[in-house]
C-alpha cells in the first residue's frame, strides 16, 4: 500500500508511511512510529502485553487494523506519564514488586488504568476480572493486585497522609 | 568470611541483605522503555525468518532456493551447506544441527534460514522456497524407543540415556504395597518475551556481536562460534532484555541462524519468532510416564520405592540426559527411604525436542512420588497430612544415591507452618452478592455460569518437594563478578559486572543490596551484562543466587579487604579488626568510623572473582554417589472447589511454606513463590501441548492455556529461614520449589473434593482434564 | 484509500458495490487474528464500519417487546443496563467473551459474520428466535439467525451486504446462558448452552453452541421441558429435569478435537440445560 495514512498518537498527528494494507496497529506503533512500549507476544489478542487505549476504550492493538485507526485518539504506555516521571499506577507496580520480566507491563499499565479511571475502589474479584485479558507468566499475579490497591487507597486519600508504600 | 557474622543486630538499612529495595530497572519496565532483545534494531537492518519441517520425519530430498531469490528484496538464505563450523550443538551433547540436511527429526525442525528487507518480504521469501521431503513413519511411541524395535532416529540411538538405582536392599518389602503408573503431559515455558536477537558483524567479517536474550550468555557464545568456525573471543555477547525464560532459552534458538545471515550480507540481521513459532523453535518439559510402587510398614513408614520413569526427550537431546538424573534421584521426594530400585529412561522420539523448564525432572518425580504418599495415607487409614510428618526427611537423612543432605532440611517446619495457615474464610461460591445473587466469579466456569454453589464440593490437598540446587554430576559450576570502585563527582560508585542473565527474577536487584551490605556503600551501578567478563553458569537450577551472589559477594569481599588494608595502614589500625557497619567503616579498637564511601575515594580498586561451590560426583552403575550440590524444601496446601458433574476446577487458596534459607529480599522471594505456584498451577490443570502424530495442535495462546487472574487463587506464603551454612549468604535458591509441590497439592485437593462427592477418580495424569473428572 | 470509514449504512453499501470483494471490518477481533497469521490479507480494500453511528445503536420496541441491536454495538455494551435487563442471557454470554479488550472492539455483527459454532451471543440469538437485517446497494432484508449461518463459519450472505442490525424479542420470563471452558476466564466455548423460558407463550427454547457445525436447537428437549413445566413457578419435576438434560445430549452433534471429546461436549450440554431449568425456577 502506497497510500500515507495519519494516525493520532499521545496527542500528535504521527504520519505512517509504507505500511501495508492489512497491518496492524501494533506493528504499525512499534515498527514504523518508533513507539516500542506496547509489546506482541501472542498475536491473537490473548495475552494483552499489546493494550492500548482507542478513544478511551482498552483494546488488544494487534487486533486494530492500523489504517482503520485515523481520526481516533490512541494512547499508549508513553503517553501515560513523561518519560522519568511514572504516573501513580506506573509507581506503585515498580513498589509493589509487581514487575519481573516486565514483558507484560506496560499492557497492564493501560489496563490499570483504564480500570481506576472506571471503577476506581475495585474489590479483588473485580480487579481480576477486569485484568483477565493480561496474562503474566513471572508474578502469579499476587502483588500486581496490591500494586492496583495501593493505588486505589492512595488516590482515595488524595492528598492526604497515605500514599504508595515502598 | 560469611557476611551473616558481621550483620549487627539492627534492621538492616534500606537497601541492603534483608530488605525489598525496588528493582533498579522498575521504572524503564513500567514506562515502556526497557530494550527487550525484541525492541533493538540497528540502522540498515535485515529481518530474519526461519523455514521449518511441517514433517515429524521426512528426508529432505532437495532444496529448491531460486524461486526466493527472484523476489526483491531478499538478501540473503543459508541451509547447512552454508555452516562453515560445526554443524551441530548442543548442551551436553552436540547433536542437533543448526540446519537439517539429510533428514528432519520434528515437527519445525530449522531447514534454511533467510534475510530481507522487511518482515513481509522476508515471509514472502520463505514461502517461495521449496523443499521435496519423502515422508517417513514416525517413532513417536518412547517404550518403542527403548525396546530397540525401531532403527536409530539418529546416528546416536534411540535412547539418550538409561540410568539405574539401587539402593540398600533390592529385595527389601513392606506390609503395605501401593503402586501406580502416572503420566505428566508437555508444558511449554511460555514466556512472553518472544525470541528475539541482533546480529552486528564485524567489518572484515571474522568476528559478531549477538544481542540476544537468553540464559546463559557464555554457552551459547562457545556453541556459536563452534558452528561459525570462530574463536569465542571474536563472538561477543550482550544480553538483550529478556521476557521470562523458565528454561526455554537455555538452548540456543535463532542464535546461530541469526549470525548466518548477518555474515553472510555482511549487514545487521535481526530475528524475532512469533508466538507460534516460538513453540517450535524451543525445548519443553519432558512429558514422561512414571510407574512407582511404594512398601511400607503398618504404619506408613516408607521402606522401599520402586520406579521405571520415562522421559519423551524428542527429537534431540538438549538437557535430557540431567532431566532424567534428577527426577530418578529425587525419586524418594523429601522422605526418609532406606531401600530403592530405580530405573530412569531418556529416550529419543520424533516429537518435539525437550530439555529444560523450572523445576527440570523433579517436577516429574514430584507428581508421582506425591500421588503415591496420598495412596499410602489412604491404605495405611492415615491423614495424607500425618503420613508426611512420619516420612520427612532431616538434615543428615540420605537420598537413594547414598548422598547425604548436608543443607538445613526443614520439612517438618514446612509442613507445620504450611498447615498453621488459615483456610479460606469464603464458602464454596464465596459470600452472597449484595442482591443476593451468588457472583459467579467465585465458581468454577466463573462467567460461564456453569454451577451453582450446591454443584460445588470443596477439597483440600497436600504436597512436599525436595529440589536440588545448582548442576549436578561433576559439573565445574561456577559464577564470575567483577567489582571495582569508581570515583564519581557525587562519590564513590561500586560497579559489578557479570554475566549473569536477568530474567526478571531480580539478580539485578539483589547484586547491588549484597554490594551495600559488604562494602557499606549505597551507589552500586550494574555494568552491561555481557561477554566482557567471564562466565555466570546459566540462570537456571534456582542456582544465581547462590552462585553469581557467591560471586558477588566475594568480589565485594575481596575489594573490601583491600580498602580496610589501605584505610589501616594508613590510619594505624589493625585490617583484621575492621568492620563494616551500616555505611561506616568501623574500627574496634579505637571505636573510630569513617564513612566507607568516603574512605574508598580515590582508591580505584578493581577485583574479578571466581565461585565454585563444593565438587559433586557422578554416580556410578547403580546410581550411588553425591551428585548433587544442596537441597532445598517446600510444602504446599491446595484449597480447590469442584464441580464433580462437569469437571471443571477453581483452585481458591494455595498455601505454603518454603525453605529459603535467608530472604535476602523478601519481596522478589514472595514474586518467585507465587509466580512458580501459577506455573504449577497450570500444569496441574490446563497446561498441554497436544501433539498428534507429531504435530503440534496448540501452539497458540487460544489453546494453549495459561493461568489468568481469574485462574490463579490468592497465596499465603510463609517463609522458613534457617540461613544454610553452606550457602554463601545463607540463602538457598527459591525459583524452582514453588512449581514442584503446588502440581500434586492441587490434584490431590480434586481428589479430596470428589471423594467427598462419593467420585472415585485416579486423576494419574496431569494436567487434569474435566472429562478425567467427570466421564 | 484502501481502508474506508463510511459514516452511514448508505454509504457502506455504495462503498461495497463499488469495490467487490471489499473486506468489512467491524471489531477486529476475528478478522486481524486471521490477517496476523498470514491465512488472510485483505485483497484490495477494507470498509470499516467502526464510524457509523446507527450501528451502534439500539432501540427498545415496548409496544411490539423487541429490542433492536445495531451490528456494531459491541460487547462491552451488551453487558450494561438498560440493555442488559431487555436481553439478559445475551449480557450473560457478553461478560462471557474474551477479555475486556476484547469485548470493548467485539461486536454481534462480527459474530454473526464469523459464524463459528462457538460464537457466544449466537446460542442467544438462536434461542431467542432472533432475525438480522442484511442492507445492500440493492436493498435489504431479514431473516432468521438460524437460516443465516448455514455451516462452521458459512453464512447466507451475499456479495455487497452488510449486517445492519439484530432483533430479538423481549421476552417475559426466564433467559440464561452457560458455556463451559477449560479455564475461568478468556475461553473458546467447549460446550455452551442457551435456554429461555417463554412464559407468555408458554414455551420453551434451547440453543447448543460448540456441539455441531452449527447452532442447534432441540425441538424434542424443548417440548418435553414445556410440557413439564409449572408455569406459575417456571419449575418442573427433578425426572423431568433430568429426562430434558438427556434429551438435549441427543440432539448434539459434537467433535473431538484439540480442545475436547465428543463424549465431554455431549455430556456438558446435558448438564448445563440441566441446570439453566433449575435456575429458571429458582428465580422466582
Amino acid at each position: 500500500m502506497n497510500e500515507i495514512f495519519t494516525l493520532h498518537v499521545n496527542g500528535e498527528d504521527r504520519e505512517v508511511r509504507d505500511s501495508w494494507l492489512g497491518e496492524n496497529l501494533l506493528d504499525v506503533l512499534r515498527d514504523r512510529l518508533g513507539l516500542m512500549g506496547a509489546k506482541g507476544a501472542c498475536e491473537q489478542g490473548e495475552c494483552g502485553s499489546c493494550s492500548v487505549l482507542v478513544d478511551d476504550e482498552l483494546v488488544c492493538s494487534c487486533l486494530v487494523m492500523a489504517a482503520s485507526a485515523t481520526g481516533q485518539a490512541i494512547t499508549t504506555v508513553e503517553g501515560v506519564a513523561p518519560v522519568g516521571a511514572p504516573s501513580d499506577v506506573q509507581q506503585a507496580f515498580v513498589d509493589a514488586g509487581a514487575v519481573q520480566c516486565g514483558f507484560c507491563t506496560p499492557g497492564l499499565i493501560m489496563a490499570v488504568h483504564d480500570l481506576l479511571d472506571r471503577s476506581p475502589e475495585p474489590g479483588d474479584t473485580e480487579i481480576r476480572e477486569e485484568l483477565a485479558g493480561n496474562v503474566c507468566r513471572c508474578t502469579g499475579y499476587g502483588r500486581i493486585i496490591d500494586a492496583v490497591q495501593q493505588v486505589a487507597v492512595a488516590r482515595r486519600s488524595a492528598g492526604g497522609e497515605l500514599g504508595a508504600s515502598t | 568470611m560469611s557476611v551473616i557474622d558481621q550483620t549487627t543486630t539492627t534492621t538492616p538499612r534500606h537497601g541492603a541483605l534483608g530488605t525489598s529495595p525496588t528493582r533498579p530497572d522498575g521504572v524503564e519496565k513500567v514506562q515502556g522503555t526497557y530494550a527487550f532483545s525484541s525492541d533493538i534494531s540497528a540502522d540498515g537492518c535485515l529481518f530474519g525468518v526461519t523455514l521449518r519441517s511441517p514433517h515429524p520425519y521426512a528426508r529432505i530430498l532437495s532444496i529448491d532456493l531460486s524461486a526466493a531469490w527472484k523476489i526483491d528484496g531478499v538478501q540473503a538464505i543459508v541451509t547447512a551447506d552454508d555452516v562453515p563450523g560445526q554443524l551441530t550443538y548442543g548442551l551436553i551433547s552436540q547433536d542437533q544441527p543448526v540446519f537439517a540436511s539429510d533428514v528432519v527429526r520434528y515437527v519445525g525442525e530449522p531447514v534454511a534460514a533467510l534475510a530481507a528487507d522487511d518482515p513481509e518480504v522476508a515471509r514472502r521469501g520463505m514461502e517461495a522456497i521449496v523443499v521435496e521431503y519423502e515422508v517417513l513413519t514416525p517413532l513417536l511411541d518412547a517404550d518403542e524407543a527403548i525396546s530397540g524395535m525401531r532403527d536409530p532416529i539418529h546416528p546416536d540411538g534411540n535412547v539418550i540415556r538409561h540410568q539405574r538405582i539401587v539402593h540398600g536392599d533390592a529385595a527389601a518389602t513392606g506390609d503395605v504395597v501401593i503402586e501406580g503408573t502416572y503420566e505428566i503431559g508437555m508444558q511449554d515455558q511460555a514466556f512472553l518475551g518472544l525470541e528475539a536477537a541482533l546480529a552486528l558483524p564485524d567489518s572484515g567479517g571474522k568476528g559478531i556481536e549477538l544481542h540476544v536474550a537468553t540464559q546463559w550468555l557464555h554457552e551459547d557464545r562457545h556453541q556459536i562460534a563452534a558452528c561459525l568456525g570462530f574463536d569465542e573471543e571474536n563472538v561477543r555477547l550482550v544480553l538483550g532484555g529478556v521476557g521470562g525464560a523458565f528454561g526455554a532459552r537455555e538452548d540456543i534458538s535463532l542464535q546461530v541462524h541469526c549470525c548466518l545471515l548477518a555474515l553472510r550480507v555482511s549487514r545487521p540481521v535481526r530475528m524475532a519468532y512469533s508466538r507460534g513459532e516460538s513453540f517450535l523453535g524451543h525445548v519443553h518439559r519432558h512429558p514422561a510416564s512414571i510407574w512407582m510402587r511404594h512398601h511400607a510398614t503398618a504404619d506408613g513408614e516408607i521402606v522401599k520405592i520402586e520406579s521405571k520413569m520415562v522421559f519423551d526427550g524428542g527429537a534431540y537431546a538438549s538437557t535430557s540426559s540431567a532431566v532424567l538424573i534428577n527426577a530418578i534421584t529425587l525419586a524418594q521426594g523429601p522422605y526418609r527411604c532406606p531401600n530403592a530400585v530405580v530405573d530412569g529412561w531418556a529416550v529419543r522420539t520424533n516429537h518435539l525436542p525437550c530439555g529444560a523448564m523450572r523445576g527440570f525432572g523433579a517436577v516429574q518425580a514430584c507428581f508421582a512420588y506425591e500421588s503415591q504418599m496420598d495412596k499410602l495415607a489412604a491404605a495405611c487409614g492415615i491423614d495424607p497430612f500425618d503420613i508426611r510428618l512420619r516420612n520427612a526427611m532431616t538434615t543428615g537423612d540420605t537420598l537413594i544415591t547414598g548422598q547425604p543432605v548436608l543443607n538445613v532440611a526443614p520439612v517438618e517446619e514446612c509442613l507445620r507452618a504450611t498447615s498453621a495457615l488459615p483456610l479460606p474464610d469464603e464458602p464454596v461460591g464465596g459470600l452472597l452478592l449484595p442482591d443476593g445473587s451468588q457472583d459467579a466469579m467465585k465458581l468454577p466456569g466463573g462467567a460461564g455460569r456453569t454451577a451453582d454453589a450446591a454443584d460445588v464440593v470443596r477439597g483440600i490437598g497436600w504436597g512436599v518437594s525436595i529440589k536440588n540446587l545448582m548442576y549436578s554430576e561433576a559439573f565445574d559450576d561456577y559464577a564470575t563478578a567483577r567489582c571495582r570502585l569508581v570515583d564519581s563527582p557525587d562519590g564513590v560508585h561500586v560497579h559489578l559486572k557479570f554475566a549473569t542473565s536477568e530474567v526478571g527474577q531480580g539478580f539485578v536487584t539483589l547484586a547491588p543490596q549484597i554490594a551495600r551490605t559488604v562494602l557499606g556503600i549505597d551507589a552500586v551501578v550494574i555494568d552491561p551484562i555481557d561477554t566482557q567478563v567471564g562466565s555466570a553458569g546459566s540462570t537456571s537450577a534456582s542456582r544465581q543466587t547462590w552462585m553469581s551472589g557467591g560471586a558477588v559477594n566475594k568480589a565485594c569481599g575481596v575489594v573490601r579487604d583491600l580498602v580496610f588494608e589501605q584505610v589501616a595502614a594508613a590510619n594505624g589500625w589493625d585490617a583484621t579488626g575492621l568492620f563494616i557497619d551500616g555505611t561506616d567503616i568501623v574500627d574496634p579498637t579505637s571505636g573510630s568510623r569513617l564513612d566507607a564511601a568516603a574512605a574508598c575515594s580515590g582508591l580505584n580498586i578493581d577485583e574479578t572473582v571466581e565461585y565454585r561451590h563444593p565438587p559433586t560426583t557422578e554416580i556410578d552403575e547403580n546410581g550411588q554417589g553425591n551428585p548433587h550440590t544442596a537441597f532445598a524444601f517446600v510444602a504446599h496446601r491446595a484449597v480447590v472447589d469442584v464441580d464433580p458433574d462437569l469437571g471443571l476446577v477453581k483452585v481458591v487458596q494455595i498455601a505454603t511454606a518454603q525453605d529459603v534459607g535467608r530472604a535476602l529480599n523478601p519481596l522478589s522471594v514472595v514474586g518467585q513463590i507465587e509466580g512458580g505456584i501459577a506455573q504449577g498451577l497450570g500444569l496441574a490443570v490446563m497446561e498441554e501441548i497436544i501433539q498428534v502424530d507429531g504435530v503440534i495442535r496448540n501452539g497458540n495462546f487460544t489453546d494453549y492455556l495459561l493461568p489468568t487472574f481469574l485462574d490463579m487463587p490468592p497465596v499465603l506464603a510463609t517463609l522458613i529461614e534457617q540461613p544454610d551454612p553452606l550457602a554463601p549468604l545463607g540463602a538457598k535458591g527459591v525459583g524452582e520449589p514453588p512449581c514442584i509441590s503446588s502440581t500434586p497439592a492441587v490434584v490431590a485437593a480434586i481428589r479430596d473434593a470428589l471423594a467427598q462427592a462419593g467420585v472415585d477418580a485416579a486423576l494419574d495424569r496431569v494436567p487434569v482434564r474435566p472429562a478425567d473428572i467427570c466421564l | 484509500m484502501p481502508v474506508m470509514h463510511p459514516t452511514t449504512i448508505d454509504e457502506a453499501t455504495a462503498l461495497l458495490a463499488h469495490h467487490p470483494g471489499a473486506m468489512v471490518l467491524a471489531g477486529g477481533t476475528d478478522a486481524m487474528v486471521e490477517i496476523n497469521d498470514g491465512h488472510r490479507r485483505p485483497n484490495a480494500s477494507v470498509v470499516a464500519v467502526n464510524r457509523i453511528a446507527a450501528l451502534r445503536s439500539w432501540r427498545h420496541d415496548p409496544a411490539a417487546k423487541t429490542l433492536t441491536v445495531g451490528a456494531g454495538v459491541t460487547y462491552t455494551e451488551l453487558m450494561h443496563e438498560p440493555i442488559a435487563s431487555l436481553a439478559p442471557a445475551l449480557a450473560e454470554a457478553s461478560r462471557t467473551v474474551g477479555s475486556p479488550q476484547i469485548r470493548n472492539a467485539g461486536t454481534l455483527g462480527g459474530n454473526l459474520g464469523t459464524s463459528s459454532p462457538a460464537g457466544d451471543g449466537l446460542p442467544v440469538l438462536a434461542a431467542l428466535d432472533a432475525k438480522l437485517t442484511l442492507a445492500s446497494a440493492a436493498g435489504g432484508r431479514t431473516m432468521a439467525v438460524t437460516d443465516f449461518i448455514v455451516g462452521v463459519k458459512r453464512t447466507a450472505i451475499e456479495p455487497g451486504e452488510l449486517i445492519t442490525e439484530i432483533t430479538l424479542p423481549v421476552v417475559e420470563g426466564w433467559q440464561g446462558y452457560a458455556k463451559v471452558g477449560v479455564r475461568n476466564a478468556m475461553v473458546i466455548a467447549v460446550a455452551s448452552v442457551a435456554l429461555v423460558v417463554d412464559r407468555t407463550h408458554e414455551r420453551v427454547a434451547v440453543a447448543l453452541g460448540s456441539v455441531g457445525p452449527t447452532i442447534l436447537r432441540c425441538p424434542d428437549a424443548e417440548e418435553l421441558l414445556a410440557s413439564s413445566i409449572d408455569w406459575a413457578t417456571l419449575t418442573a419435576p427433578a425426572d423431568a429435569l433430568e429426562r430434558f438434560a438427556a434429551s438435549v445430549s441427543a440432539a448434539s452433534r459434537p467433535i473431538t478435537d484439540h480442545r475436547s471429546t465428543a463424549e465431554y461436549r455431549r455430556h456438558a450440554v446435558g448438564v448445563l440445560a440441566k441446570r439453566l431449568a433449575r435456575r429458571a425456577g429458582a428465580s422466582l
